[in-house]
């Protein structure tokens, strides 16, 4: 159990949060192997589904990033995300899914040490969390 | 080739390699403390011992400078090997205890302390530093003394003058026993001392080898020919043993290349102004002054500090922070700049906006300032958050001198007049210049050269009419060259300048242009799966941290992959002649890179799966490099595990892809320009002179706009006459045709082909055309304030100009004249700034002036906007004698009409009373108002500002632009501006709108959302909250599917908000669909 790592499917915008993450590269700044980027034109891309069958695919956490307010490559798509996601947040806490599995941020493509800030707490959140069990297709096989 | 045994594995290296060598090739770690890759090996440390089995006996050997030998076995992770690297450490941790890095390896091999007598040394003396000094061609350093003497020293113990100071020394140590403080006290005659980065403005260091910046283009580091040591003594050249491709030759020598061109466009920039010369701020001696340049890259993520807002003296976090502006700016009496540098008010505001949202504790900020010129677009609005939500203090004032307060190295004392005259003393902790811009001598060296005027400011001379324009013909300019100015206005010079260079090229243009052959595409419909995975090494980027080997191999078990490898270097040119063969040669129908990034490289690759004859969207990229072996090198096996992760999703979801094809769209080799003024006339003399049909549609009966009631321009041009000159000019123009008293009544289309309905007298006519330019313009406000209307005294500043115009004798006869700024700009109702009044009204008043030198004049301003070289007219109305008194909107200016006779009090801020003013004439500056033309809003899908002035593509890179593709904006529908400015502005829209007409045909992207009308429930979400208007419902009347909703791919950008929206699921985004994210997410499962 304590060698237990979670696993951590990033869903990241192409323009802002992939850069950012690119950055965090180019810098050279080290962090946690943890998360799984999956590419997306835009935050406002992300459906809930995406997050729901993540997590019933085995995810530990699950982490949306697009940029910031205002900043939106497709000049708004972040806010139905934004908006979109204050809701679903609420949704899967209902569902008994714990709150602290689900993370929105929002990081520019400038803005590497944010995303080595922010990645870090994430891994945190969901490390304290343990395993997830709820709604997982094949329940983990955790010892 | 070599063939032994390493750790019972058969490899193989080079005849003349040595074991390290080889083992590093394979993978496999040794560990070195003096091994450098660029030296001769010198078995100095030992730590690199290994075991040597000879086919007869085993011996200990040091891998670095063991040769290798056929046959030879080489054991790497035995237990002796372990026993006798832990001796060697245990020794060395007992020489020198006190080096973290010994510390840390001792720990490693469970050394708590040595046996040995600890001696408290810090040389290991692994001799790296004498052989990288030979190396640097110097030897001004080597191992001296025998036995327990030796030790690492100059000849004679003697400060050298041979050494260079160029620190390799102190670069390659790996205990820190050779610190920049030794090498500047002990070893160096000369100062040795990093070498500061430009572009860090000396705050950080930088290698003689960089990349100036990371955002250079192209950004390919370069050698600093001044500080390379190579240039010095011959000798160095290390970086050519790093670089995996030979790409370094020292030989290389500038050459001046002749180029032929038939136009020049000037966009040299400026340099912001060196503080240094103001001793009274102490910037040379105080490092908590400094230039809001500095202050940019403390708060830069990438920055000095990373972004961490410290002050350099002591690296504490600041409480209070002040910015002094105009530092270099409106000043004649500590430097020769009697401009205003236009940005600084602005990026004070900004600076200290983010300096709070940077710092951790509470952050006082302040700003001291004579005017606050907020002028820009959405500036007054920023100006006004500062105050109200971030809580910036402003004070109005300039600071004479900055003291440190006694008695502390770090904080500084600052003492100032408020408005009151009180004296006040306040400490800060830290102050920031708020740095003019200047043109520097090179440039006016320059402009010598190349024979063009400039200003009295040294800035590039040019007319209102012509802004981009120089002196010479054919020469032009934009930028803060052309005078100081903010990103938004530089871009729209630079559209400008480029436009006015293509109306003097376009006979030439295409001229020089090849057109490449594209590969006939395979079809591949159809086909089963055949992906080919290549895994990319990056040199020992990816290589050194990933287990790239093993990815491949891992990817060639998993479903549909035919075909695997891995490449040195897979953006190489051969690696894609070689890729491209093999496509074609293994029929693969879907492509995986695993390498870098896709944000750089997805189109180099696209292009090889084009020349394949692949469509170039059955690709997929895998970012292992700068996502994962960058960012987990301390962890190879987690790194290669998620590089197999990541490899099986881009499988499962290139799989799926399919051949995608690109709209292409005839873009109708035409355009209509919206509105017939000065900005409007510009685009449609633009689009002409670069040989495009264009309409221009003016709803008034003449054209001319606004600029018909203007008298002259801030700096004196007849503007009636040359609004004349150029409406003949537009008339005469073969190629356009002029709509008068037309109104838009009907667009339809998009970009490429619009076709729009004119009403006006007689029938109403319809215009195709493939680009639209809206240059609708603003109108004044109608004031209700200030005895407007009721005494035939009170004026605005248009009806003044028309009677400048009318040459009206009565005005030189007034004995007192009051001018009124802000009326109706910069109050709750219109909270943004006009923009053009201050200057308007001081020119009017020296207009007057020149009528009656003796007339009063007073101009009751709130702060006077006169920015950029517009100074110079602020500075001799006061010379002149005009009085100008400020106002605060809560203590408004009041004007009392009493018959003929009109008054006007104003409390006056220095004497702190009432001031009343009997005037002959009031002229009101009134606001700029914008039509809020709601229609033409909705005909183009373009959106309106609160204020009412039409919303850009890019408040900073797109001013001239709609995100509606093919539509265009200039003028006053932008945001009040100058003449000079709308010109601009208008040949920027025109150029802007060039770039598509000159494509003919454009290709959209193929990833784009498309409908599936058979689900589509016609709710309507899609075509609601699409920023593009790109989905809309079938007509009502089609045949089949009315109703329903479509997308226009032609509009549409990809971004898939509508595909995340759609509640019957009846949308797909093309490249990145729900199928295939979902397969990525379940291939997740076998991850867990």
């Amino acid at each position: 159990m304590s060698d237990w790592e979670p696993k951590i499917v990033s869903f990241f915008c192409n323009w802002c949060t992939y850069g950012a993450a690119d950055l965090a590269g180019v810098s050279r700044f080290e962090h946690p192997a943890n998360t799984r980027v999956i590419r997306v034109p835009c935050s406002g891309r992300i459906s809930p589904k995406f997050i729901l069958s993540a997590f019933m695919n085995g995810a530990d956490g699950v982490w949306v990033s697009g940029c910031h307010p205002g900043d939106c490559h497709y000049i708004e798509g972040n806010y139905y995300a934004r908006r979109k996601f204050a809701l679903f947040k609420n949704l899967i806490e209902y569902m008994g899914i714990e709150p602290g599995r689900l993370h929105f941020s929002w990081i520019s493509s400038a803005e590497s040490t944010k995303y080595v800030q922010v990645i870090t707490d994430v891994i945190n959140a969901v490390k304290a969390l343990g395993p997830n069990q709820q709604f997982v297709k094949n329940k983990a096989k955790v010892a | 080739m070599i063939t032994f045994k390493l750790n019972g594995k058969t490899v193989q290296g080079e005849e003349g390699q040595y074991v390290l060598q080889v083992a590093e090739k394979y993978g496999v770690e040794i560990p070195t403390l003096c091994h450098h890759k660029a030296l001769e090996p010198a078995g100095m440390c030992r730590i690199c011992t290994v075991e040597m089995f000879d086919g007869r006996k085993s011996k200990f050997v040091t891998a670095c400078n063991y040769p290798i030998w056929e046959g030879m076995e080489i054991n790497t992770d035995t237990e002796a090997v372990h026993a006798g690297r832990k001796l060697i450490v245990e020794m060395l941790f007992a020489r020198c205890p006190e080096v973290p890095l010994l510390q840390k390896l001792a720990k490693q091999y469970g050394i708590e302390t040595p046996r040995f007598k600890l001696e408290h040394d810090t040389c290991i003396l692994c001799g790296l530093c004498a052989r990288m000094c030979e190396k640097m061609g110097n030897s001004a350093i080597s191992l001296t003394g025998r036995g327990v003497d030796m030790k690492v020293d100059t000849p004679f113990h003697l400060q050298s003058d041979v050494c260079m100071a160029c620190a390799a020394c102190v670069s390659v140590c790996p205990t820190g026993h050779i610190s920049l403080e030794k090498l500047n006290t002990e070893i160096s005659k000369r100062g040795g001392k990093p070498i500061a980065s430009e572009y860090e403005r000396g705050l950080k260091g930088r290698k003689p080898a960089y990349v100036p910046y990371a955002q250079a283009v192209p950004n390919n580091p370069v050698i600093d020919r001044e500080t390379c040591i190579h240039f010095k003594t011959g000798g160095c050249q290390v970086c050519t043993s790093f670089c995996g491709v030979d790409a370094i030759d020292h030989t290389m020598q500038d050459e001046v290349v002749e180029l032929s061109v038939g136009a020049i466009v000037l966009a040299p920039g400026f340099k912001p102004f060196d503080p240094s010369k103001f001793d009274n701020y102490g910037y040379v001696n105080h490092p908590n002054v400094m230039s809001s340049i500095e202050f940019e890259r403390i708060l830069a993520a990438s920055g000095p500090t990373s972004g961490h807002l410290v002050r350099l003296s002591d690296h504490k976090e600041p409480k209070k922070i002040a910015w002094f502006q105009c530092v270099g700016s409106r000043d004649m009496n500590k430097c020769d700049n009697a401009y205003c540098s236009s940005v600084c008010c602005m990026y004070a505001i900004k600076e200290a906006v983010i300096a709070k949202e940077h710092s951790h504790n509470p952050l006082e900020c302040t700003i001291f300032y004579m005017d606050m010129r907020t002028h820009g677009k959405d500036f007054e609005k920023a100006y006004n958050d500062a105050k109200n939500k971030h809580g910036i203090r402003f004070v109005r004032s300039r600071v004479h001198t900055i003291d440190p307060v006694p008695g502390s190295a770090d904080d500084l004392s600052v003492r100032y007049a408020t408005d009151s005259g009180e004296i006040m003393t306040e400490e800060f902790d830290m102050v920031i210049l708020s740095v003019g811009l200047e043109t520097p001598p090179e440039l006016i060296e320059l402009s010598k050269t190349l024979d063009i005027d400039l200003t009295p400011g040294n800035f590039c001379k040019t007319s209102s009419f012509a802004p981009v324009s120089t002196s010479r013909p054919g020469i032009f300019v934009c930028g803060a060259f052309q005078g100081p100015r903010d990103i938004p206005q530089s871009v729209v010079d630079a559209s400008a300048a480029a436009s006015a260079a293509g109306e003097i090229l376009s006979p030439a243009r295409g001229t020089l242009t090849k057109t490449r052959e594209a590969a006939p595409q395979v079809n591949v419909i159809g086909e089963r799966p055949r992906i080919g995975v290549f895994v990319c090494h990056c040199g020992i980027n990816i290589g050194g941290v990933v287990n790239v080997p093993a990815v491949r191999d891992y990817a060639a078990s998993l479903p549909y992959v035919e075909y695997v490898a891995d490449n040195l270097y897979s953006c190489s040119q051969d690696t894609q002649d070689t890729m491209t063969q093999i496509i074609r040669d293994k029929k693969l129908n879907r492509v995986i890179v695993a390498a870098c990034t896709p944000k750089t490289h997805e189109p180099l690759f696209q292009e090889t799966l084009l020349n394949a004859g692949l469509n170039k969207y059955l690709f997929e990229f895998v970012n292992i490099r700068n996502h994962d072996s960058w960012v987990h090198r301390n962890n190879p096996e987690l790194a290669t595990e998620k590089a197999k992760d990541l490899v099986r999703m881009a499988i499962s979801k290139v799989a799926l892809m399919t051949p995608l094809a690109e709209a292409e769209l005839t873009i109708a080799q035409s355009a209509m320009v919206l509105g017939g003024g000065i900005s409007g006339m510009a685009a449609a003399l633009s689009l002409a002179g670069q040989g495009y049909e264009t309409h221009l549609v003016e709803r008034d009966d003449r054209l001319g706009g606004q600029a018909l009631n203007l008298y002259r321009t801030a700096v004196g041009e007849n503007v009636p006459e040359k609004l004349k000159e150029m409406v003949a000019t537009v008339e005469a123009s073969p190629l356009i045709t002029v709509h008068l008293n037309s109104e838009l009544t009907q667009v339809d289309g998009f970009v490429g082909s619009f076709t729009s309905v004119l009403s006006g007298e007689g029938e109403p006519k319809t215009l195709s055309h493939g680009v639209t330019v809206i240059a609708t313009g603003a109108f004044p406000l109608v004031p209700n304030e200030y005895g407007y209307g009721i005494s035939p005294k009170v004026l605005t500043s248009l009806e003044l100009d028309r009677r400048f115009l009318a040459g009206d004798p009565e005005l030189s006869k007034l004995n007192s004249a009051v001018f009124i700024q802000c009326v109706g700009s910069r109050e709750p109702q219109r909270p943004y700034c006009s923009r053009v009044c201050c200057t308007h009204s001081i020119d009017n008043a020296l207009c007057l002036k020149e009528r009656n030198p003796d007339m009063n004049i007073y101009i009751l301003y709130r702060d006077i906007r006169t920015y950029g070289e517009r100074e110079y007219l602020y500075k001799e109305a006061r010379e002149k004698g005009i009085i100008f008194i400020r106002y605060d909107v809560d203590h408004k200016p009041v004007v009392n009409v009493d018959g003929d006779g009109l008054t006007v009090t104003v409390t006056d801020p220095i004497l702190g009373r009432p001031v009343e003013i009997t005037a002959d004439l009031l002229t009101l500056a009134t606001a700029i108002v914008p039509p809020k033309d709601e229609a033409l809003a909705q005909f183009f899908k373009i959106p309106l500002n609160d204020d009412g002035f039409f919303v850009e593509k890019h408040a900073k890179l797109g001013p001239s632009e709609f995100a509606t593709d093919g539509v265009f904006l200039c003028g006053l529908a932008h945001y009040p501006k100058p003449i000079d400015e709308a010109v601009a502005q208008g040949k920027a829209a025109a150029s802007r709108a060039t770039t598509l007409l000159a494509q003919k045909t454009i290709n959209t992207s193929g990833q784009v959302a498309e409908t599936d009308p058979a689900q589509c429930s016609a709710c309507g979400v899609c075509v609601s909250i699409c920023p593009y208007s790109a989905p809309s419902f079938i007509d009502a009347n089609a045949r089949m599917f009315a109703g329903k909703a479509q997308i226009n791919p032609v509009l549409c950008k990809g971004c898939g908000l509508c595909v995340a929206s759609c509640r019957s699921g009846a949308i797909h985004l093309k490249g990145f669909d729900n199928d295939q994210i979902f397969a990525q997410i379940f291939e997740l499962n076998e991850a867990v």
